[in-house]
């Protein structure tokens, strides 16, 4: 009488709209730096990213490489004749440290110009602290889920905080990772010079009342917030994620403007403590940036079940603070047809829009370099480029400044690509193969193109593109974590095996994607990489499921371990 | 995903058979007894233990189309994932009863499959003609036992909601709701309205500028526990009644009854405390004449020593932790036609006792008129029940769900006592006896509160300020 179904697992991705947006204003040379825009085209996502744990890498590993090699080059190179230094890097942040630590690695006499403090937004504003509050709220979620506890057997009492020592933790994280860094130049002795950078003319910086000449000049001043017009921050009750790593506050109700990564790592954060929370996103979906699958398995785990509500499709036009106690206003407008939608009157209001070059005050106009949107324009070498397109010479800038990937760690690999260019080895880095990751509970990470991204380069190209997917479902790490729900998800050309994005949404994903992007940077194959062996139970048996679900046509090469680098 | 299933490290997930089993489940009920013998009916399928409705992402097949077994009909969005559902039939899809978007319960038609081509016309109409026997409005098609059950059990939540949504529907208070013509609130109120099927609109909220919190909605969803009793009509009235029979409970009486069967599961204790009220008395006598009541007195004698000892003022809700409650509200019990209500002195401590016994009058008309809002009945932190007026010397109190303590005034009697010097005296005394939720309140605490309380009472110089 009655039709019995059975089911399967949708192989076919859906096809979903979002992404035009994104990828209509594409650059082809940097295809990857939209997956990073927030609200606007100009405001980019900054990612608080894997810099914590990187930066500590860069510090015992460099500290070990240049014991070795300082006795034989005297610490930090040996001035050039003509000039004070070989590299002058304006601006201490990551992007600026790893630039500096490459270059005395290779013998340059480097100097850091800083304005403010060591560090940058990473370590002071940014990744650093916002980890250490990501790391309270994944436990207090933990604590304060008696499903979770109980299906541990384990009893807990109820779970409180005190938002003082949770905001100490930031701050002390932040300082100690901060001196960190700066320990590390100076050990190598790279001068830190405290003042406001400018470019002079050709090889030549000036800091505060002092002028300095250099061969070769990196700009790395990164990035400030992002704060769309209408909108007025009052560091209270308005705010940016400058002050809301501060956590002076934690409201019952707050509204967050931007739903890319620093939003959804905030919305993590608030919820956990106690607040609710509404998104406000210009785009027709939420979390835009990531492949359409993964935000929406994000959102039913993120947001659905979180007090989380939220409005897409819509400008926040203004946003007046609380005073004379009346609450924050929103005025939200359609993001298309500009007509008034709604107002919102909440406790908070966070702008996450995403981040704005900080290139003000540079001097360019000396050399002729005009900001597109307040970017430096540069080639795919990091070479700046003046006014009529011709290229500075001797002129590099990286991070943020240059737009190309608003992350911390692609800033350092630009500046190690610049360095290595300058030491006499022609480098071009593969921003393709940069990782990036959001660190939310559960975690997402990505390297490479997004299935939509992936499917328009095929057409254009003319190859086909084929998807493999697991899930943490079937991880016994992950079961016996009881955190069983994610997915990863790998796009690959299945005539010749090359990865062109994997995406992972679940526990531990921002470490997990390293292995793809090793294998994308490397050039190695996914016939290739599938014999390699990983350890069992371990979370990394996701990824080795993703690589052995994969149909690829050619065989393996004949010894996997000389792969060629085709980077 | 396929892959996964092969994998050794697969513990039990096994989707498939599981997903099947609970098809097999629907298989099983023959429910739709005069469909035509090729007709058959394509359900939404139960994808997750935890799956109650699934919605439609998108149906691969359209009306008309033929359907091999085995092939994918309908992309279905779970709680969890999105999954093809395919048919275990041949056949035609007849009919689509429910709309890309559209949402459906488990277990509830979704669309028709014919065997034949001849048959897509009769199945159309079937489906059209009011499909598995729901009505227009209800998801096209439930089955009839989700067409039978789900109202039953929204009834049962919401049961006492729309009467008292509709007493205080005309006062909100929020200052950008413009009148009540927008709803202002919380992310989690809204979430929470949806899922206990509770209406916003009209709603008067507790939180900041009169927003709507979560814990409004979870209010109105629990029939506002003893207190949605003022709004509930019908009222048994006490002469008349007919011997012998059975009356089913009102919806207060309902209300009431889950309450006192609720704080069974609240270890309580009593301690009890002999005040002299000779001071109180006489303070009562003198101001008096400017509209101060006994029972605001008793109120505001009770928030000053709470101040004092905020444990007391403190209530357990999931017996994990307590909160303690930023502000003394304080409830007094009133018998009403046919029941009891608590209306609440807020801030008791704070406000001037002129001002209180001003406000307990009101609350008192709007009681007695029916027309407290939510905020002003279900807000006590500590509440007080006075049977002194009746000559009850001594009685005790069952703690209402959700606070902490609860006292029992008895009557204020002359008594013969012996006095600090020896002699034999007559003193006004009055017993109050207070309930406590033992989990947060100790022995301790209760008889350092009520310490304070005898010497506020004894010495009531600072209730009037």
């Amino acid at each position: 009488m009655q039709s019995v179904l059975s089911l399967s697992f949708s192989q076919a991705s859906l096809p979903l709209a979002n992404r035009t947006l994104c990828s209509s204003n594409a650059a082809p040379s940097t295809p990857r730096n939209l997956r990073f825009c927030g609200l606007r085209r100009e405001a980019f996502c900054f990612s608080p990213s894997k810099q914590l744990t990187s930066c500590r890498f860069h510090i015992q590993s460099r500290r070990i490489e240049v014991s070795a090699a300082a006795s034989s080059s005297a610490g930090n190179g040996a001035p050039s004749k003509s000039f004070d230094y070989d590299l002058i890097i304006i601006g201490a942040g990551v992007g600026g440290h790893g630039a500096a630590l490459h270059a005395v690695e290779k013998g340059l006499k480097t100097a850091i110009i800083e304005g403010d403090v060591v560090g940058g937004t990473c370590v002071n504003r940014g990744c650093v602290p916002s980890k250490a509050l990501l790391a309270v709220s994944g436990r207090m979620r933990e604590l304060q889920n008696e499903h979770h506890m109980k299906a541990f057997g384990l009893q807990v009492s109820a779970a409180g905080y005190d938002r003082q020592g949770v905001a100490d933790h930031a701050s002390n994280l932040a300082t100690k990772i901060r001196n960190n860094l700066t320990n590390s130049m100076k050990a190598l002795g790279v001068d830190i010079l405290t003042g406001f950078g400018a470019v002079l003319g050709p090889q030549k910086v000036k800091y505060g009342d002092n002028i300095i000449t250099g061969k070769d000049i990196i700009i790395a001043t990164g990035s400030v917030p992002f704060v769309p017009k209408g909108i007025e921050v009052d560091g209270k009750t308005v705010i940016t994620s400058d002050h809301a790593l501060k956590l002076e506050s934690v409201p019952d109700w707050i509204a967050i403007v931007g739903s890319g990564y620093i939003g959804l790592e905030f919305s993590d954060v608030y919820t956990a403590l106690g607040s609710e929370v509404t998104f406000i996103e210009a785009l027709d979906q939420l979390m835009p940036g990531f492949d359409p699958e993964i935000s929406k398995l994000a959102q039913r785990v993120l947001i659905n079940t979180r007090k989380i509500d939220y409005h897409t499709g819509v400008f926040a036009s203004k946003i007046t603070p609380a005073k004379d106690g009346k609450p924050v206003l929103i005025e939200l407008i359609d993001a298309k047809t500009k007509e008034p939608k709604d107002t919102l009157e909440v406790d908070a209001a966070l702008i996450a829009t995403g981040r704005a070059p900080f290139t003000n005050g540079l001097g360019l106009e000396n050399i002729n370099v005009t900001t597109q949107r307040g970017f430096i324009p540069v080639d795919e070498r990091m070479r700046v480029i003046d006014g009529n397109g011709k290229l500075v010479p001797h002129l590099y800038c990286i991070g943020d400044a240059n737009g190309k990937l608003m992350l911390a760690h692609a800033a350092s690999a630009q500046g190690i690509s610049v360095v290595e260019q300058v030491t006499g080895r022609d480098h071009v880095l593969n921003h393709l193969s940069i990782p990036a990751a959001c660190f939310t509970h559960p975690e997402i990470s990505m390297v490479g193109l997004t299935e939509p991204q992936a499917r328009e380069k095929a057409e254009k190209e003319g190859f086909k593109v084929s998807i493999a997917k697991t899930s943490f479902k079937a991880n016994t790490k992950a079961l016996a974590e009881n955190e069983g729900e994610g997915l990863a998800k790998m796009i690959y050309r299945p005539d010749n095996g090359e990865i062109l994005g994997v995406h992972i949404f679940g526990l531990h994903a921002a470490d997990l994607i390293h292995e793809a992007s090793n294998a994308i940077a490397l050039g190695t194959r996914i016939q290739d990489i599938k014999l390699a062996v990983h350890a069992h139970p371990t979370l990394s048996e996701v990824v080795d499921e993703l690589f052995k679900a994969a149909k690829v046509d050619s065989p393996a090469s004949v010894t996997a371990q000389s792969v060629k680098v085709t980077v | 995903m396929s892959r996964l299933l092969q994998t050794p490290f697969l513990p039990s997930v096994s989707l498939p058979t599981k997903t099947r089993s609970s098809v097999t489940g629907f298989r099983v009920k023959p429910r739709i007894i005069p469909i035509q013998a090729k007709i058959r009916e394509i359900f939404m399928p139960a994808l997750s233990s935890t799956m109650t409705e699934g919605k439609i992402v998108s149906w691969v097949k359209s009306e008309g189309d033929k359907l091999n077994k085995g092939e994918s009909v309908v992309v279905v969005e779970s709680d969890k994932a999105d999954m093809d559902v395919e048919t275990f039939y041949d056949g035609y899809l007849a009919a689509i009863m429910v709309e890309e978007g559209g949402v459906a319960p488990v277990g509830s038609a979704i669309a028709l499959l014919a065997e034949t081509e001849d048959e897509i016309a009769d199945a159309k109409a079937k489906a059209s003609g009011g499909g598995g026997g729901g009505d227009s409005k209800a998801p096209p098609a439930s089955p009839p036992t989700a067409a039978v059950e789900a109202p039953v059990s929204v009834e049962k939540k919401v049961a006492a909601a729309p009467v008292s949504i509709k007493a205080v529907a005309a006062s909100a208070v929020h200052p950008a709701s413009e009148g009540g013509k927008r709803i202002v609130a919380s992310p989690y109120a809204k979430k929470l309205a949806k899922e206990l099927k509770v209406e916003l609109a009209g709603l008067v909220g507790s939180g900041p500028m009169g927003r709507i919190v979560a814990k409004d909605v979870e209010a109105v969803a629990a029939g506002g526990g003893v207190q949605a009793a003022v709004a509930v009509k019908e009222v048994v009235a006490a002469p008349g009644v007919e011997l012998g029979s059975v009356v089913p409970f009102t919806t207060m009486q309902g209300a009431v009854s889950r309450n006192m069967v609720e704080s069974l599961g609240v270890p309580t204790f009593r301690v009890g405390y002999t005040i002299s009220t000779d001071a109180l008395d006489a303070l009562y006598k003198k101001i008096k004449s400017k509209g101060v009541t006994m029972t605001a007195l008793l109120a505001k004698a009770t928030a000053l020593a709470l101040a004092k000892h905020p444990v007391v003022n403190s209530s357990c809700r999931d017996g994990n932790s307590f909160v303690y409650n930023s502000s003394i509200n304080v409830a007094v019990a009133v018998a009403i036609d046919g029941g009891l209500i608590t209306p609440v002195l807020q801030n008791a401590d704070k406000v001037d006792i002129y001002s209180l016994s001003r406000k307990w009058k009101e609350l008192v008309d709007k009681a007695r008129a029916k027309q407290l809002q939510p905020q002003e009945y279900n807000t006590g932190t500590f509440t007080l029940s006075n049977l002194g007026m009746f000559g009850v010397d001594r009685f005790d109190a069952i703690l209402p769900p959700g606070t902490g303590a609860i006292m029992a005034v008895g009557a204020s009697q002359p008594s013969v006592v012996a006095t600090k010097d020896g002699r034999i005296g007559m003193k006004n005394q009055m017993q109050v006896n207070v309930t406590a939720d033992h989990r947060v309140i100790y022995g301790a605490d209760l008889a350092q509160f009520l310490q304070t309380l005898a010497s506020i009472i004894e010495d009531p110089k600072d209730l009037t300020f």
